[in-house]
Order: C-alpha cells, then structure tokens, then sequence
C-alpha cells in the first residue's frame, strides 16, 4: 500500500470517540473477502431504517462527493479490532482521516491498508473541523498538512510506517525476510504450550 | 540491573530482533484464531502460497458469528454458517486444532483459552479481537490484533511491534457487597475516559486485585481496551498457579515445577518506573453503571445522569447530549428505575462459572419481570456443563431466562441474538456503543448482580436492594 501526497477537499465529523463499531457495524463482518465493505461504512449513521440517506449527515451531503479526507474528533478508531473499519474507509476512497488522536489498534490497521492518519494540533484541528470542504494538501514525505491559505502543521508518523508506505513496502515481507533470525529464537525458547498436546 | 516492569520483562523475553530504525520483531507464543477476522488472512496465505508457520501455537474455535440455539439445529444465517464453513476449512487445510460447534471445548476465544490452560504467565498472547487483555489476568501480554497482523502471526509468529509504556492502577481497600470486579473496571474507564490509557498497557496492582479471583481478574483486564490501553494484566501469584495447575495444556511434573519458579520471577520490580499512575479506593466504590453510548459514560448506581449544561469542554458537551438523545435519557434523572427489556448475561467479560453463579444467586427464588427478555449465554460449552451440574441453568429457566449454547451473542449481536430499535438492556458485557447489541437498541452496562437484579424488577436496580 503505497501512499504519498493527497490533496483533496475534506469531509468532517464533529464528533470524539468515534467507534469502529460506527464506522462499520458487526453485522457486515460477515464477509470472507474484504469485498463490498465501502456500503457499510457509517451505515447506520448515514441512513434511515427504510434504507434512505439521512441528509444531515456529513458523507451525504453534496459538498463531500470525491472527498478523500476526513476530519473526525478526538479518539478516532476506538473499540474493536475489526480491520473492516480501514477497509471500508478506503473502499470509500478515503485516503487520510485527520484527528487529534487516534486508537491504537485502529492506527496500526491503518497504516497497513495505506490509510493515513494524520494527528493535528488541537487548533489547526478545530479550524478543520469547522470547514468542511476545505482544499488540504497531505505530503507524507515532509510530514506536512497545508491548510487553505498556504498555513501548515507537521505531523508524526512512526519512521517505519513512513518508509513502508513512500515505497510501498509491504510488512510482511519485511518479515518473512528474518527467518532465521526466527528460527534461532524458536531453538533457544522452546514453547510453553502446544496446541496439539 | 535497571527495575523492569512485568511488562517490560515479557517484552525482553520475545524480541526476536531488531533492526536501527524498524520496530522489534516480537515471538508471539500463542494466537487464538476465531471465524470473523481470520478468513480474509488466510486468503492472503494462499494468494502469496505461504505456510502456517506454527499451527501448534495457533487454537481456532467459533464465537462470533455463531448461533446460541441447540446445536442439533442447522445455522440458518447463510452468510453465518459460509463463515464457520470457511473457519473448518482453513483449520483443516493449515493444520491448525479447532473447537467447533460440536467440540465440548467451544467457546468464546477469551473464556476458552484460559479454561484449557493454554494461558499461561509471562506468554505473549494475540488474537485478532480487541478483548484479547483478558489474557492478561495470568500475566501474559495479551493484546488485540488486526486481520493483517493476523496473517502475519500465521506466516512468521511474529508481529513488528514498538513498546508501550506501562500505566499502573492501584486498586486497595474493601470491596462492599453488592460491588464486583465489573464495577470496578467501569469505575476505573469512566475515571480516565475511554482514550485514557492510548498507548499504554495497564498493570493492575494493590491489595484489592491480590485479593480477586482469576475469573474476576479477567473481568478487569477485558476491558483494558475500553480504557484505550491495547493490553492490561496482573502479574501472576498462587492465586494464578492454583487455577492453571491440573488443566488440559498446564505443564506436568518437573515442568510444572519449573514454569513456577519462572513465572515467580516475572512480577514488576521494586523501583519499576511507570509512565502514568491511578489510585482507586475500592472500599468507596458503589455499583456501577453506564448511561452514555461509550464505556466511559459510567455512573454509581445512585448518581444522576450528567448535564451536558454542566460541561464546559464544547465537543464533550455536544458529545453528551448527543449520547442523551440517542439513549433517549433525561439529564439530571437517576438512572435507578428506568425501565429495560431485556437482560443479557454473557460475553467474553462476564459469562465464567462465578458470573452465572452470581446472576442466579439474585434470580433463585424469584421470577424475571414478565416485561423483560433475558438471556443467559455461557462463555463456553464447559461453563454451560458446569453451571447445568449445579442446576443454574434450572434456576434461570424457572425463573424465566433463556439459557443458551456459549458463543459471543448479544454483546455483538452478529447471530440474531439482539436488541430491536429503541429496546433498552442492562448487559454485561463490554460496549454500550451506539447500535452495538442490536440497530438502534440502548445498552446499560452493568455486573452480572446489578444485571439479575434489574431482570427481577424491571428496571434498572441496585442490587444491594434485593441482597
């Protein structure tokens, strides 16, 4: 998952603590592939019962058509494991999603499906949220946000998450490349358990 | 030697590597697999024609997606039963041991592994489920995974990881009756908020934790996450030793003698630093109780619902009243009497022996409120054999509960079992998030006693009532 610039109008979601539970509910964990998930992202938010958008809801309304940002408050991602969440994201055609903080276990899933989250000071971050729309550039390779009006942040990003994603590495094969190193932990620690005792 | 951290020792233990600039490539020494976050990292293995690199590290069992009606019945979700399908397959072509549907060891990933004796001290334990802290009620670095993650555990046992730092939470004192191990974690998330712990893994401590059983020990480290903090634990005593000796994967003998004087060593040093501390007087503590739509939105039993007028932050005041109005709540009302229709007692937080016991310990003798539903769902098919030795599960049916097959059900409601829009719950489990047990249904978190209690009435109630 390569990423490295973005520059796209924003969508915002004035709201903190933002659940994965909501931005893809358990009912389309159902799936096997990672296919199909784009519909259900903040599906019960984004819809009535009867299936019709509800208008008030930032991702329905017009200015947001082909926004690959997204601005959400603080604790972004928390709750559950579920990497549906990034999926449905990305297969939303987001390609960053700006906070003030994000929930561990949602940070890492994200920076594997290359989708970027940006940690923006508590300013810069309420001024994004009040202007839905805005044009942002994102430039991973600085670590830098350029807001409308040419002002800019920088934001931190593990190193290697960074590296990973400017070239497109992919984790694993960065692993699967130390297996001897494995294999000689393995003769040195013998396991506690086995699962087929 | 600088004082390490129990965590920091277990860290230690499993680096395997690592290289100027990357993360520590960490050995993972168990990885519990279950149908939902899986499928789509085997896929992966077979695209990319790799191996399970240790199926004999790796356990498979059926929780999520999985029916809690008679197993003699077939699993009518369609996309349900290709999931467990699919579940049987990868365990069969990866060579990797499955409880399933007809295993009398299925169960909820976090209340099967324990009861097997497959956690263990000082082990480093994932799954792809962020209540996988549970695990840490042994001493084990016990954290939740994604499905990548997951399919990088399956092909190298490892995972990159950088260190967290260690928050302490000191519980001491006396708990009152009435006040369980649940109502301490509630306390504790609605104290620090649910990003709290961000970043770091929470050491539970002080003479409050010393004094609890396994089972409620894993109560508290379960929702570690719901604090924010990927993995909590408990560093292992003779409490901890005397529930895992004798199990299925405990070690014999010698080796059992060997793994104790180990996992002796393991507990913090003195002089440990901690990144961040909290103090908790136990003996203060009430029963607890959520009325928002996260974890941390908790009050005492006997408290008012919050006013967001009262709150000066902007977000977290509109956060509030966004919380009030989707539970449909008063600000400023009591909680205690609002009326509920169902009940659920299970998940992989509260549906152990010592759960079910204290839910029927309120329920015998009484009768569940006519307008209310409740359930009744073991963690696992050996927590259903046991609670049926002791009759429970006649006391919950003549009571007029349903008692279920194990599996996750209502605290996720991905298998029919679920709230219908607007329907309120006192659940036990461990998220009250906005349609979590059911589109447009309304959760109170609460201990498996508060939850009795309010099934007998009909409302919310303090159990200290009915005790």
């Amino acid at each position: 998952m390569k990423f490295q610039k973005i520059e796209s109008k924003t969508v915002a979601i004035a709201v903190d603590n933002i659940d994965t539970d909501q931005i893809i509910p358990a009912r389309y964990l159902k799936a096997i592939s990672k296919e199909g998930l784009g519909e259900g992202l903040f599906r019960d938010w984004r819809y009535n019962a009867d299936g019709s958008p509800k208008p008030d809801f930032p991702l329905n309304q017009p200015a947001a058509e082909g926004a690959q940002i997204l601005v959400a408050g603080d604790n972004f991602g928390c709750g559950s494991s579920r990497e549906h969440a990034p999926w449905a994201l990305t297969q939303s055609g987001f390609g960053a999603v700006i906070s003030t903080s994000f929930a561990d276990i949602f940070k890492g899933n994200a920076l594997k499906n290359g989708l970027l989250p940006v940690i923006a000071p508590a300013e810069a971050h309420a001024e994004l949220l009040k202007s839905p729309g805005a044009v942002v550039t994102i430039d991973l390779a600085s670590q830098t946000v350029t807001l409308p009006g040419g002002r800019s942040f920088q934001f931190p990003i593990d190193a290697f998450a960074k590296q990973c994603l400017l070239e497109g590495v992919d984790e694993l094969g960065y692993m699967l490349a130390q297996q001897t190193a494995i294999a000689a932990y393995e003769s040195a620690n013998p396991g506690l358990v086995s699962t087929r005792a | 030697m600088k004082p390490r951290t129990i965590v920091e020792k277990i860290w230690d233990n499993h680096v395997v590597m690592q290289q100027p600039g990357a993360p520590a490539l960490l050995y993972i020494d168990l990885h519990l697999i279950h149908e939902v976050t899986s499928p789509q990292a085997f896929s992966m293995l077979r695209e990319r024609g790799l191996k399970v690199r240790r199926p004999d590290l790796t356990i498979a069992t059926m929780d999520h997606s999985t029916p809690t009606t008679s197993r003699e019945l077939p699993v009518l979700d369609k996309e349900g039963a290709a999931q467990l399908a699919q579940m049987e397959k990868n365990c069969a072509d990866f060579g990797i041991p499955l409880y399933n549907l007809k295993s009398d060891k299925q169960g909820i990933v976090h209340v099967m592994g324990p009861e097997q004796g497959l956690t263990q001290p000082g082990m480093t334990i994932v799954c792809g489920d962020s209540h996988t802290a549970t695990h840490g009620a042994f001493g084990a670095l016990a954290f939740g995974i994604g499905t990548s993650q997951v399919g990088h555990v399956l092909a190298t046992q490892c995972l990159l990881q950088t260190p967290s730092k260690t928050y302490a939470i000191r519980v001491d004192g006396t708990l009152k009756p009435g006040v369980s191990a649940k109502d301490i974690i509630l306390a504790v998330i609605a104290k620090i908020g649910i990003g709290g712990g961000t970043g770091c893994v929470f050491e539970y401590l002080g003479s409050t934790i010393s004094g609890l059983s396994m089972e409620e020990r894993m109560t508290i480290c379960n929702m570690s996450i719901e604090g924010g903090a990927r993995a909590g634990l408990v560093a292992p005593d003779d409490t901890t030793y005397q529930y895992i000796a004798g199990r299925e994967f405990a070690p014999k003998g010698a080796a059992w003698d060997a793994a104790v004087a180990w996992w002796r060593q393991l507990g913090s040093d003195d002089g440990s630093g901690y990144a961040r501390e909290l103090k908790i007087d136990a003996s203060e503590l009430e029963p607890m109780v959520t009325f928002g739509t996260n974890p941390g939105m908790g009050i005492p039993i006997s408290a008012a619902i919050p006013d967001p007028a009262f709150v000066s932050d902007p977000m977290a005041k509109s956060d509030l009243a966004k919380a009030l109005k989707y539970m449909d709540l008063e600000p400023g009302k009591p909680l205690l009497g609002h009326p509920i229709d169902v009940v659920f007692v299970g998940s992989c937080t509260n549906s152990r022996i010592s759960d079910l016991r204290a839910a029927a310990r309120v329920i015998k003798g009484r009768k569940v409120n006519p307008k209310v539903r409740m359930l009744v769902v073991p963690g696992s098919q050996q927590v259903k054999k046991q609670a049926e030795a002791e009759g429970l599960d006649r006391i919950f049916r003549e009571a007029g509960a349903d008692f279920r097959e194990a599996g996750c059900s209502m605290c996720l409601a991905m298998n029919g079992d679920q709230l219908e829009p607007g329907e309120y719950s006192v659940s036990t489990s461990n998220r009250n998030f906005e349609g979590r047990q059911g589109k447009g249904g309304r959760t109170f978190l609460a201990s498996p006693l508060t939850a009795a209690a309010s099934a007998v009435t009909g409302v919310v109630t303090d159990v200290r009532t009915l005790l």
